[in-house]
């Protein structure tokens, strides 16, 4: 099997206000970060044994459902599950 | 007329979008998200948190039952007005362009707002003015209209803003609260 890890963040051009505030909150703790950008992960388990597979069913499956490409972008990894 | 107001799991001014139409002497009835939508001439699409918002605003929702047919419904010129978790449903269907962020200062506003006409023609704004300000409840975390500058630009050369905040509270872009597509047939 195929695990895939999606990350789906907000495209660079958009604004992320909770990105913002968390910036913020670190440095009320004392931490300085140039920039922080808030996003979501999805892991989704396929019963697939070739990456090349897997990979598009996962790029179809964002194209449909996981990713509004209207604001968000993603990027994706993969594990083989013995 | 005859209007059907689409309860899904989560909605909380389905209600309100019922008595309302009611109060019109509109003919209304409720349609749970998992039923056809049959014989309405108007659908609407309230406010509220359709499927715990879960994915995003109104990306789950675009499955229901009831939604299955909103083209059919559509081709048949027929109204679909959208509210709030109704416009973000709407955008996430891809019937109305754009999308919904956060609202810039991520703070969840219920207030009475200020909005401009910007077109009258529409069958939901033809009792009003272009230009006159009226004044509308809302209640929103996330209002943040976003489109980028071709669609904005496609927006405003076919007329299809109706309505832009007269101070803008969440960010959305060129101030706008409310639109229609091309056919004139969704409203924010």
């Amino acid at each position: 099997m195929i695990k895939a890890y999606i990350d789906v963040t907000l495209k660079k051009s958009i604004l992320d206000p909770q990105g913002t505030a968390v910036k913020k909150g670190l440095e009320k703790l004392g931490f300085y970060a140039e920039d922080v950008r808030i996003g979501k992960h999805i892991e989704v388990l396929l019963k697939e044994d070739k990456i090349e597979a897997a990979r598009e069913k996962i790029d179809e499956m964002c194209r449909r459902l996981l990713v509004n490409f209207e604001v968000e972008t993603y990027s994706v990894r993969f594990e083989v599950i013995e | 007329m005859k209007a059907g107001v689409i309860v899904f799991p989560g909605s909380n001014c389905d209600i309100d979008a019922y008595k309302v139409l009611e109060k019109l002497d509109v003919e209304v009835e409720y349609i749970w998200h998992d039923e056809k939508i049959e014989n309405v001439d108007l659908i609407l699409l309230p406010g509220g948190f359709s499927y715990g918002d879960y994915l995003r605003c109104g990306a789950i929702a675009r499955f229901a039952k009831a939604l299955e047919n909103i083209n059919d419904h559509i081709e048949k010129g027929k109204l679909v007005l959208g509210i709030c978790n109704g416009f973000q449903i709407l955008t996430e269907l891809k019937a109305l362009p754009g999308a919904l962020l956060r609202n810039k200062n991520l703070n969840f506003i219920c207030s009475d707002c200020n909005l401009i006409v910007e077109n009258n023609s529409t069958p939901f704004t033809n009792l009003f003015t272009k230009g006159e300000v009226v004044n509308f409840p809302i209640a929103h975390g996330e209002g943040n209209y976003y489109i980028d500058e071709e669609g904005l630009d496609e927006l405003i050369k076919n007329n299809q803003i109706v309505f832009r905040y007269q101070n803008n509270p969440n960010g959305s872009v060129y101030d706008i609260a409310g639109i229609v597509n091309k056919k004139e047939m969704y409203l924010v």
